[in-house]
């Protein structure tokens, strides 16, 4: 059962694009689409967990789940190269996972302890990895951060490129606008993903936007409108995009039309601003992991045995990683004092004046050979 | 020899950038224009407009996209047209490229340059006038040096280049201008000076005088003066904001007893106000013979009517008034 199949897809709605654009054919092979399913399972099995830990005060702060919007991410990395860049806004979880870092890191960072991505120092919204960015808690920092990151690749040719994802909230922030600018002014090889999930904490995007036709709102950037509940639709729209910003043309706007199950974050229920009819009609209707589970089968490339194995698996995964995490220590003061400085040459002022602590690779100002 | 200002920042830059092909400069009229003060001339000819590069007049944009390349590995020199303009994009300073390396766990990096003029202008009105030295200086994550004369801007600018760490770089319009004799070692490719450390300017007895940027040749022509009445005054030229060279401050009181601060920025929650505190929580607090005194910015948006532009920002007169004031000799 490992032969490819291929699944006819909803057109796509298309601002500026001037060829046919991505393919509304989606050929995959059983072993790749049971991967979509297997790592959107683990996503969204790491996010219940992360919300239970959050319920039992493991979890600290703010705590954004990506329940929901796993197609997003998953689809678009799936399709992506190892060397492109990343960056997200705080909903960065699942995508932090995805580009290489253990349930263990991401889980620990959420419990502040030492195995954690950033060792416990960032939190649930700063989290990095190899050509990963965070996991941003500035509402549209990434977009410009992103088109940064594209301008790497521009600048030292690698053939690589940048996806700076944000929401239809930070959508209406000014700079998104001046990164446009900039990226369609030099051509930047930079992915605008607009994940759009309809709210902006607890303001729906009518209640925002002017305009909620976001693929289109780079205006003189061509922008592709995308059904994020659907995985397949999500990898041909970014191999699409992809093809279109490594071949030197620019950036691209992709709106990823998707939907978050859960509250803004952890303290929002998620109820005021929106009925619970209609959570349920997405979750019932069009919840991206179930989409595809029941084509998959239909297509004959996996069985409902082999489902239920695979969703096990993803459980047992998670259950393990977050004894790891719950078992991890904490850093201690040396943790606390390093990393404000690549180069520390000055001393750290503790709480009081009788406290100074000297952070690691500490270098007084007349030793640093420039 | 003799150097101008102008000239000591935009050779550091040219050589910066022929030692590191990831060095390259951005910034609103840096390459045609070459630069609203003159600072980056002929970089765009020799650069090319690949590494020399005018933005639009979208500050944050521009920072943001800066910061990203910094954080995957390239080493921009982000010039504000002045640090006013700074404040459209100090998210990106202070949220993303001064956290980041901490809030990482070390994992990411952000070797970057903002620079730009700052502090006193001329008939620019408040908007254009202000110093940021104690708003940046407030961050952790955070380098930020305050040169003076061309072998600071020289050697400064060249380290802050090969800085591992974000450095904002705080130049003054009024100085580009000026020329300063250089030492022999200046011409030096490797001339850089330390970060954080500070520089007797002048050596003196009776009290100590610290300043930075332009005030620093204040400071100077005010020690000047007081010699004549035989006030022997040392002058401590900071050069670093952060970090903040005590040492050498609490070194000079110990010898001096006696300390005037000057800043052209506010005294409210500024530079001098750091040194006084730093000062009251060391052992230089044993060592005073009077309270430390600040001259600062009135604090005031600055006029813009010549005589009062004048009154509101540190002079001369004040500095000679203050450290009469910390002797007693005021009649």
């Amino acid at each position: 059962a490992n032969a490819d199949h291929t699944f006819k897809l909803d057109p796509f709605d298309m601002h500026k694009i001037e060829d046919e654009g991505p393919s509304t054919d989606c050929t995959i092979s059983s072993e790749e689409a049971i991967e979509l399913y297997t790592q959107m399972t683990k996503i969204r099995k790491m996010e219940t967990a992360a919300g239970d830990l959050y319920k039992t005060k493991f979890v600290r702060g703010f705590c954004h789940l990506y329940t929901g919007q796993e197609a997003v991410a998953t689809g678009m990395h799936s399709v992506l190269k190892k060397g492109d860049s990343w960056i997200t806004s705080y909903r960065c979880h699942g995508i932090t996972w995805l580009l290489g870092a253990s349930m263990e890191a991401v889980l620990g960072e959420l419990c502040g302890r030492s195995c954690g991505v950033s060792q416990g120092k960032g939190g649930s919204m700063h989290m990095y990895w190899d050509h990963f960015y965070g996991g941003n808690g500035i509402v549209g920092a990434q977009t410009s951060l992103g088109a940064g990151l594209g301008f790497y690749h521009q600048y030292k040719n690698t053939g690589g490129l940048s996806v700076a994802m944000y929401g239809d909230g930070a959508a209406n922030q000014g700079q998104l606008f001046e990164a446009m600018n900039m990226a369609k002014l030099w051509d930047l090889p930079t992915l605008f993903i607009c994940e759009n999930n309809r709210y902006g904490m607890g303001t729906s995007q009518e209640r925002s936007s002017a305009s909620i036709d976001y693929y289109a709102r780079g205006d003189y950037i061509p922008g592709i409108r995308v059904n994020g509940m659907d995985i397949l639709h999500v990898r041909e729209a970014t191999k699409y995009a992809a093809e279109y910003a490594r071949s030197g043309k620019g950036p691209l706007v992709l709106e990823m039309v998707t939907y978050r199950y859960g509250g803004h974050s952890m303290s929002d229920p998620g109820t005021s601003y929106r009925t619970r009819d209609e959570v349920k009609k997405m979750r019932q209707g069009s919840d991206p992991i179930m989409g595809l589970k029941n084509r998959i089968i239909e297509a004959g490339m996996i069985t409902e045995e082999e489902i239920k194995a695979i969703d096990k698996q993803a459980k047992e995964q998670v259950d393990a990683a977050v004894a790891v995490a719950k078992e991890s220590p904490e850093i201690d003061d040396s943790g606390m004092v390093d990393h404000t400085y690549a180069l520390p040459i000055q001393k750290i002022r503790g709480m009081t004046m009788h406290e100074t602590f000297t952070p690691p690779g500490y270098t007084a100002p007349m030793d640093v050979k420039y | 020899a003799q150097v101008t200002v102008r000239d000591a920042l935009r050779d550091a830059m040219a050589e910066e950038m022929r030692r590191d092909p990831d060095v390259f400069l951005l910034g609103e009229e840096v390459g045609q224009y070459n630069g609203a003060y003159k600072v980056t001339r002929n970089l765009l000819d020799e650069f090319g407009p690949k590494r020399v590069i005018d933005t639009p007049i979208t500050e944050m944009g521009f920072t943001g996209i800066a910061v990203g390349a910094a954080m995957e590995g390239l080493k921009p020199i982000c010039e504000f047209m002045t640090f006013n303009f700074a404040m459209q994009s100090i998210d990106h300073i202070v949220n993303s490229a001064a956290k980041g390396h901490y809030m990482s766990g070390g994992r990411l990096r952000c070797p970057i340059v903002f620079r730009g003029a700052n502090g006193q202008a001329s008939g620019v009105g408040a908007q254009h006038s202000q110093c940021y030295a104690a708003w940046f200086g407030h961050i952790p994550g955070l380098k930020v040096v305050s040169p003076y004369d061309a072998e600071d801007c020289r050697g400064l600018l060249k380290s802050a280049i090969r800085d591992p760490d974000p450095v904002v770089f705080l130049e003054n319009e009024l100085i580009y201008g000026e020329s300063f004799p250089v030492s022999k070692e200046y011409a030096n490719e490797d001339f850089t000076l330390p970060i954080g450390k500070a520089h007797i300017a002048k050596e003196g007895s009776d009290c100590t005088i610290v300043a930075h940027s332009l005030p620093v040749g204040q400071a100077l022509e005010a020690a000047a003066e007081l010699e004549k009445e035989g006030i022997s005054c040392e002058v401590i030229n900071l050069r670093s904001i952060r970090p903040l060279d005590m040492e050498t401050v609490i070194n000079s009181v110990k010898k001096t007893h006696r300390i005037v601060t000057v800043e052209s920025g506010w005294a409210h929650f500024g530079v001098g106000a750091e040194i006084a505190a730093g000062l009251m929580e060391s052992e230089a607090f044993d060592y005073l013979d009077a309270p430390v005194s600040r001259v600062a910015s009135v604090d005031v948006p600055l006029p813009y009517t010549k005589t009062l532009e004048a009154k509101c920002q540190p002079q001369v007169y004040g500095i000679v008034n203050a450290v009469k004031g910390v002797l007693y000799r005021n009649d």
